[in-house]
């Protein structure tokens, strides 16, 4: 019926040394395109779910599959954003865009072209000459998106990437992120905090309950691409957040 | 514009108070005992009068503590890398390149000569244990401080060991590195001249600023041995006014250290 599925999770379970369960029994399956928001109280291992997947870390058991590989042989495909900008204070925008490129051999021609493109993506063009600490909060972490999408990924892991900045700054990257996408059709699995951010960017929330990590449920978010401010203003968006809030507000109390 | 002035103008001020005190001091003691503090002019004039002499010594103790220091600035290098390999390492080898900085120089300085002969190879042997200290620390220190956040970027990268510590721990570790060079750069001329006193040799017109000291001591000739004094004090400045540049070079474009608060 479908094609079958970029990223799958069978029965996925996950603990650290002789720790405690952190993941256990997760299973679902993500379709190319599909931009996912994971969330849930602390501890519920959404950020450990996403190390899985970039095969930073191996799985204890079941099966992990992307694009019918092993995480490990997929790593080409996957990029990362991570919580913090990750930036190199000593390399200027452009060349840290590169950095990734850099490590696999790629030309200087061919990187310079890339970085280009993709700080015209992120509206840093004009900034690919200065260095890290000349930069506000959101351009870091604009110049952090741009030198994951510098690799050409198939799939975007974002780990709570805009959590530490203002809320105009946050719900503006948002729509350049959704903007991006619409011109490089990576999938997307996004790990936040904030109902609000998770409808407004995903098509599929994942709410997560913790001790350990399961997948309690899942909601659609049938909201049309592309969304705008108008999207935010709209009733059916606030009816989301208000019916998401309260489930994970319910998950939440039930493991308390 | 008030800033930049004050800037020269303050230390031309703290120098003119010095001199002047310097010049009181002088006056103020009996005639008998004035050569325990010379004028300001008397080593003026002494300095003038023995420039050739000065400049030669000067050039001498210049080669010696550059080879000391460029030596290790190779060796602290190297050690550096070695010692951040593993605590096992550190722990192994720390204890011996203390006791190495621990013993004082004059109780080295024979045994160099011994191994070395007199002259400039003792010189630069001392100069090199001297500064070697506080370059293999400061840099091994630099080595394994690496942000952890960005070493699991380069391991999400795959990138090799060899990348990762040329594109990643070399790089974070040159500010730590540069504070080692700066403590490098103001032992090394002083471990030159005391190197030159105790195993310094004037063969070949080979004597140092350290061993000129030692001769107008000998001949009375305080003024002269002032002049000595300012003379180790320019080159210390040169040595110092040097790596401070390099710095700069290194580190201005992105170091938070060298960002302005003024704005």
């Amino acid at each position: 019926m479908s094609a079958p599925p970029i990223v799958e999770f069978r029965a996925v379970a996950k603990r650290f040394g002789e720790g405690p369960l952190v993941l256990d029994g997760v299973s679902f399956g993500a379709q190319r395109g599909d931009f996912v928001s994971i969330i849930g109280p602390s501890g519920c291992g959404k950020s450990t779910l996403l190390r899985l997947l970039a095969g930073l870390s191996p799985i204890t058991a079941g099966e992990l599959r992307v694009e019918g590989r092993t995480p490990e042989a997929a790593a080409t495909d996957i990029a990362f954003v991570f919580q913090e900008p990750t930036l190199l204070p000593w390399l200027n925008v452009a060349h840290n865009v590169e950095i990734p490129q850099k490590l696999r051999g790629v030309p200087a021609t061919e990187r310079s072209a890339t970085s280009h493109r993709v700080l015209d993506l992120v509206r840093l063009g004009e900034k690919a000459r200065a260095y890290p600490r000349q930069l506000s909060g959101g351009q870091k972490m604009r110049v952090s998106i741009a030198r994951a999408l510098a690799l050409a990924p198939k799939i975007l892991l974002l780990d709570e990437p805009f959590g530490a900045l203002d809320e105009m700054t946050r719900e503006r990257l948002n729509e350049e992120l959704l903007a991006i996408r619409q011109q490089e059709a990576w999938t997307a699995f996004f790990v936040t905090h904030s109902v609000a951010e998770a409808v407004f960017l995903s098509n599929r929330i994942l709410v997560m309950s913790a001790n350990p990590g399961r997948l309690h449920t899942e909601i659609a978010v049938p909201l049309p691409y592309p969304r705008t401010l108008e999207t935010r203003l709209s009733p059916a968006f606030h009816e989301l957040v208000a019916r998401t809030s309260r489930l994970l507000r319910s998950v939440a109390d039930g493991a308390a | 514009m008030l800033r930049t002035f004050l800037k020269i103008f303050l230390p031309a001020v703290t120098g003119a108070v010095v001199v002047a005190i310097w010049f009181g001091v002088n006056a103020g003691l009996s005639s008998d005992r004035r050569f325990l503090l010379p004028s300001p002019t008397a080593v003026l004039n002494a300095f003038i009068e023995h420039r050739a002499t000065l400049a030669h010594a000067a050039w001498n103790t210049s080669q010696g503590a550059l080879l000391g220091f460029g030596l290790a600035i190779a060796v602290s290098a190297l050690t550096s890398y070695l010692l951040s390999l593993s605590p096992l390492v550190r722990s192994s080898l720390y204890p011996f390149l203390m006791a190495l900085q621990l013993t004082p120089l004059p109780i080295l300085a024979p045994i160099c000569v011994i191994w070395v002969g007199a002259g400039l190879k003792s010189v630069a042997l001392l100069t090199f244990v001297i500064a070697f200290f506080p370059l293999v620390v400061n840099t091994t220190q630099g080595l394994i401080s690496t942000d952890r956040n960005l070493v699991e970027l380069f391991g999400l990268y795959r990138a090799s060991r060899w990348n990762q510590f040329m594109h990643l721990r070399v790089p974070a570790a040159l500010p730590y590195f540069f504070t080692g060079l700066r403590i490098a750069a103001t032992l090394a001329p002083i471990g030159a001249v005391v190197a030159d006193m105790n195993a310094g040799s004037s063969a070949g017109d080979g004597g140092g600023l350290g061993f000129q000291a030692v001769i107008f001591s000998s001949q009375a000739k305080y003024p002269a041995l002032f002049a000595t004094a300012a003379a180790t004090c320019i080159l210390g400045f040169i040595f110092n006014a040097v790596v401070l540049a390099l710095a700069w070079f290194a580190l201005h474009h992105w170091h938070d250290s060298y960002e302005r608060t003024d704005k």
